[in-house]
């Protein structure tokens, strides 16, 4: 919900950044305040993914320009183990398997590093184990899933519950969901969606990183942005997404082509 | 009249050296054992000690072995139950121990069920010999294979395990052998009888009261009869400083099915070869971990020979190598002409923890059927940066997640280990070390 004088969770400003050289992220600029849900959209290679993990701090990603400040803090100052136990998470576009090591294993791991962290009590396997059970049943999962190895076989929209199963456990204050949409049958993006929105209140955010409308029939943005070229070229309200549906990207990009070139123009005159 | 001087190799003598004491060997009461031994003494006398220039060899390296002078074990160091009972197993109330190669019967616990026999060679009850003794040494050739004929020089004792047909025993059986002295070479042999329609599963564990450099040169032979089962658990922990070089062979019988894990923790040269011969529809399950640091090489050997048709192998060996440590594998998988409807498969996975370890894996095929399905693979690598990210993403810090990866990559192999309390131990000992890798 947009609340003007929610504070400021996430402030992004001028941020580049590239991989292997090539630059991805041009200039980006990008706020987020409390109890906000933003959805960024884009064709492919517009650079969504990589914001995605620049904001997680993966380090095959250079940080070439820009600064991002979450909750004041400089983000960048922070390893990626840093950012999450500040309250950053990202639900992977692909989750990692892990073979040998045991879902509930990784989980109460995950889970009571953070509470260590945040001077919060740490739980012993059974108590974990009940905890976890209750956050499964948010998410419609089988219990049979903790004793697997990690993401190990799962199907694609068992490795997605799997993620949001971690963002109930480790309740982040803002949480980035990459294409957490894709690989779900609808049954399953019903289910995920409507975790996601047991889990979001006036104090954390979430950023919804898509490819597709639908994700948004269920998680309802504030903000709709298009990216492209590794920018954010436009905001706008839900119905943005709806638009872009119908529409495509093609006029976006006109639109922002012509107002650079307005811009330009002006000043030159 | 000219002076001719014969110039011998150092590793020959080495062996002279080291076959000192052997002819002072009491006479066996095995007829069977007094010819092998005199078999492997007339072998020895053709071979050397093998270098780097021999093909079996090639990635090891023996000099720091033939610095070392060792003698045959002179006295038995009495143990008592308290200084070992933490390499007991509590599901494996079975056991015989061996210290330094000498029976302790005062730390073993043989059993009471009828017409099984798990007992040392000396000892062994009369009525079962017979069995036994026939399998003696039938299994593992000797041929160029050095350290084969120096144990088998120096059979004395041994561990007998006799599953008669059609006996199931339920809880495994443990074989331990202990090595309490530096400077000694020991011979370790063990015999596993497997009758038909039998089931047992046997765990091999070679460790260590005292560090220091000593050798440890085992044989054991594992006969399955048809449609037998067993289960061959092998653990390695000798000292950080010892020489572990071992044989095992194995025949496995019509329909039947042998399992083995091997973990290589210790010593700093192991070697372990391991010959599994497979009749008419048997299978096999040759699994390995090799978990190495500092300046350690453990180097595995493997022979799968699928000699009728049938067969079925699965091999997966894995290898961690930290510090500046060597691990080898050479796999060979043999199917012989008319072992038709093999089926194989064998994966090498290894991990480097640094930049100076390192690994040579060989895994080879030689397929001389035309109706067969063969794959082998090999992998190197270091921990996968994405894997390391996520759960970094998750919180953990880069050692933490780094650690718990590495455990990750070994505890597929010892999870495949059918006794809980075993596992457990190695698992702690795994977390231990993975946990202190830089």
């Amino acid at each position: 919900m947009i609340n003007p004088n929610s504070p400021v969770l996430l402030e992004v400003r001028g941020l580049c950044a590239s991989v292997n050289g090539i630059r991805i992220l041009k200039d980006l600029d990008f706020t987020v305040k409390r109890g906000e849900v933003h959805a960024i959209m884009g064709p492919n290679g517009s650079g969504k993914s990589t914001f995605a993990k620049v904001l997680a701090g993966h380090t095959a990603y250079e940080v070439t320009a820009g600064t991002v400040l979450f909750e004041g803090r400089d983000l960048f100052a922070l390893a990626p183990e840093e950012r999450a136990r500040a309250g950053v998470f990202l639900a992977f576009q692909y989750p990692i398997e892990i073979p040998g090591v045991a879902n509930s294993q990784f989980l109460r791991l995950s889970y009571n590093t953070l509470q260590a962290q945040r001077g919060k009590e740490e739980l012993d396997p059974l108590e974990f184990d009940d905890f976890v059970r209750e956050k499964m049943k948010l998410l419609d999962m089988n219990p049979d899933f903790l004793d697997r190895s990690v993401n190990e076989g799962f199907s694609g929209g068992e490795k997605k519950r799997n993620e949001i199963l971690q963002m109930a456990l480790l309740e982040p204050r803002l949480a980035i969901l990459d294409e957490t949409d894709s690989g779900l049958d609808i049954d399953a993006l019903r289910v995920v969606s409507q975790g996601v929105n047991q889990l979001t209140h006036k104090d954390n955010a979430i950023v919804l990183v898509t490819h597709y409308q639908r994700l948004l029939n269920y998680i309802v943005p504030d903000f709709v942005h298009v990216m492209e070229s590794g920018r954010i070229i436009k905001t706008g309200a839900k119905e943005l997404a709806v638009e872009l549906e119908t529409r495509g990207y093609d006029w976006v990009s006109a639109e922002h082509q012509a107002a650079s070139e307005t811009r330009a123009a002006g000043v030159t005159a | 009249m000219s002076t001719v001087t014969a110039i011998r190799k150092p590793a020959v003598d080495y062996l002279d050296n080291l076959l000192t004491g052997q002819p002072q060997l009491p006479a066996s009461r095995w007829a069977q054992v007094n010819a092998l031994r005199a078999k492997a003494v007339e072998h020895l006398d053709r071979l050397a000690l093998p270098t780097l220039r021999d093909e079996e060899w090639r990635f090891t390296d023996l000099s720091a072995l033939t610095r070392l002078s060792l003698q045959p074990v002179r006295s038995a160091t009495h143990l008592a139950v308290p200084d070992i009972a933490h390499f007991y197993l509590d599901d494996a109330p079975t056991r015989l121990v061996f210290v330094d190669g000498i029976y302790a019967p005062q730390l073993s616990s043989e059993p009471v069920e009828d017409g099984v026999v798990v007992a040392n060679l000396l000892a062994a009850d009369a009525a079962h010999c017979a069995a036994l003794q026939a399998q003696f040494g039938l299994h593992q050739a000797i041929g160029d294979n050095v350290f084969a004929a120096l144990n088998t020089a120096f059979v004395h004792d041994a561990a007998v395990i006799l599953v008669p047909r059609n006996v199931a025993i339920a809880a495994p059986v443990q074989v331990l052998f202990i090595a309490t002295q530096a400077g000694v070479v020991s011979y370790p042999r063990c015999l596993l009888v497997a009758e038909v329609g039998s089931s047992v599963t046997l765990i091999e564990d070679y460790v260590a009261l005292e560090g220091g450099a000593y050798l440890v040169n085992p044989v054991t032979e594992i006969a399955l009869a048809d449609q037998a089962h067993v289960h061959h658990i092998r653990v390695q922990r000798d000292s950080q400083q010892a020489f572990h070089i071992a044989n095992c062979a194995v025949s496995v019988g019509r329909s039947s099915n042998y399992q083995s894990v091997s973990i290589a923790m210790g010593a700093q040269i192991s070697r372990y070869n391991l010959e599994v011969r497979l009749a008419e529809g048997a299978e096999c399950t040759v699994d390995g971990l090799a978990l190495i640091a500092d300046s350690q090489t453990a180097d595995t050997h493997s022979f799968i020979d699928h000699a009728k048709p049938h067969g079925v192998s699965r091999q997966l060996h894995k290898c961690i190598a930290g510090g500046s440590a060597h691990a080898v594998f050479n796999g060979k998988v043999m199917v012989r002409q008319g072992a038709q409807r093999t089926d194989s498969a064998q994966s090498s996975r290894n991990l480097l923890l640094s930049a100076k370890a390192y690994v040579d894996t060989k895994p080879q095929l030689e397929i001389f059927a035309d109706d067969v399905k063969c794959v082998h693979g090999a992998t190197i690598g270091q921990l996968d940066n994405e894997e390391v990210f996520y759960l970094q993403s998750r919180g953990l810090s880069d050692a933490a997640a780094r650690s718990l990866l590495t455990y990750a990559f070994g505890a597929e192999i010892i999870d495949r280990i059918p006794v809980a309390s075993l596992k457990h131990q190695l698992e702690q000992r795994v977390f231990e070390q993975t946990g202190s890798q830089p």
